[in-house]
């Protein structure tokens, strides 16, 4: 049997939709529970941290590349710089690196 | 003038301020989108979608690798059912996004505003909103949107339609800016506060060494990452309990202005 394209992305965006809309919509008041609420605190930084490391490394053509950028970013974004600045600054450092890799290898 | 209107439109501003800087936090997001989008947008091309199809597909699930899995699921052919269940599990993080982000909402807000935020949450449209201290505008969440899903949309159409159009260097150096932006969001964050800090070097090491370990192989990115996140905040919730609540004053001072 064969399956329609539309269908699929279809039956995706709704599984998708649901899973992103029903806690919002859910919980509808502040959480008093001081476990649960110290946990939802902590999971953006733990999730975040997560997916930027080791995928930073592994994302550029080189990781030594990917290891500069990060390095780069965590002294910039703790000297203040804003985000924009600090994603542009971590292009830039992939970019060089790889440049200057190509160059003398 | 009457304080009534003088109230609307100091909200009108506010939202319109939101808005606005939705959009400047968010076009970073959508460089980086762009060039993570294309190389989807090749595999999309295997999976015998159009250009078209592509950019449907990314404006209604965007989210990377939901999107590899679902196109995966196409190229196999498979049953309606089964890409209902690999969605839900690489999407799964989403649904714990969308609890921390009710944290941040009014209680009063309306369904619609809770609606079309939850509808826009991406790993990266969730970060940044999530960093904004106090309560949640939406209109923040919205100007993201507003540039952050077209770019990953188009970039998923013109991978679909170019293929390797774009050069090696630049897609390699684009797709760190995700990330840079990540960095932005939690170091200064680990900067105030010492227990995020370890947080955050314990979450990096923690997910460096599942990457490492042959026996995690068999998940996917979307359910390693899920399953980090709750074990690490879950026993960062228990061993460093939140004192007191947080937002409360400055929600209290928000109602202010």
């Amino acid at each position: 049997m064969t399956h329609n394209i539309y269908l699929y992305i279809l039956v995706a965006a709704a599984v998708s939709f649901l899973i992103r809309v029903l806690p919002l919509t859910l919980i509808r008041r502040k959480i008093k529970n001081r476990f649960i609420r110290s946990f939802l605190y902590y999971v953006p930084y733990v999730t975040l941290a997560v997916m930027t490391f080791p995928a930073i490394i592994t994302a550029p053509q080189i990781p030594l590349a990917g290891i500069l950028a990060l390095a780069a970013g965590i002294a910039a974004a703790w000297k203040g710089v804003n985000m924009v600045g600090i994603a542009v600054l971590c292009c830039g450092v992939v970019f060089a690196v790889e440049a200057a890799a190509g160059f003398f290898m | 003038m009457n304080p009534g209107i003088q109230l609307g439109v100091a909200k009108l501003n506010r939202n319109r301020n939101a808005f606005a800087g939705g959009i400047r936090d968010g076009i970073p997001i959508a460089l980086g989108y762009f060039a993570v989008a294309f190389s989807l947008g090749i595999v999309a091309r295997k999976a015998g979608l159009n250009p078209f199809q592509g950019f449907l597909s990314s404006m209604l699930n965007h989210a990377s690798a939901g999107e590899y899995a679902e196109f995966t699921v196409i190229m196999a052919n498979a049953p309606y059912f089964e890409m209902a269940f690999v969605i839900l599990v690489t999407n799964i993080r989403y649904l714990l996004m969308s609890c921390a982000l009710s944290q941040k909402f009014d209680s009063g807000a309306a369904l619609g505003h809770r609606l079309l935020v939850g509808f826009g949450i991406t790993d990266e449209i969730f970060g940044i909103s999530v960093g904004k201290p106090g309560c949640l505008n939406p209109y923040y969440s919205y100007g993201a949107m507003a540039i952050a899903l077209p770019g990953w949309a188009m970039g998923t159409a013109m991978g679909v339609a170019a293929g390797n159009v774009m050069p090696v260097s630049v897609v390699s150096a684009l797709s760190v800016a995700l990330y840079g932006m990540f960095v932005a969001i939690i170091i200064p964050a680990a900067k105030t506060g010492r227990v995020v800090g370890g947080v955050i070097l314990v979450s990096f090491l923690a997910s460096f060494a599942v990457s490492r370990i042959p026996a995690f192989d068999g998940l996917s990115e979307s359910m390693k990452i899920s399953l980090l996140t709750v074990g690490i905040a879950g026993a960062a919730a228990f061993l460093f309990p939140l004192k007191d609540a947080p937002g409360e004053q400055d929600e209290a001072g928000k109602d202010v202005d």
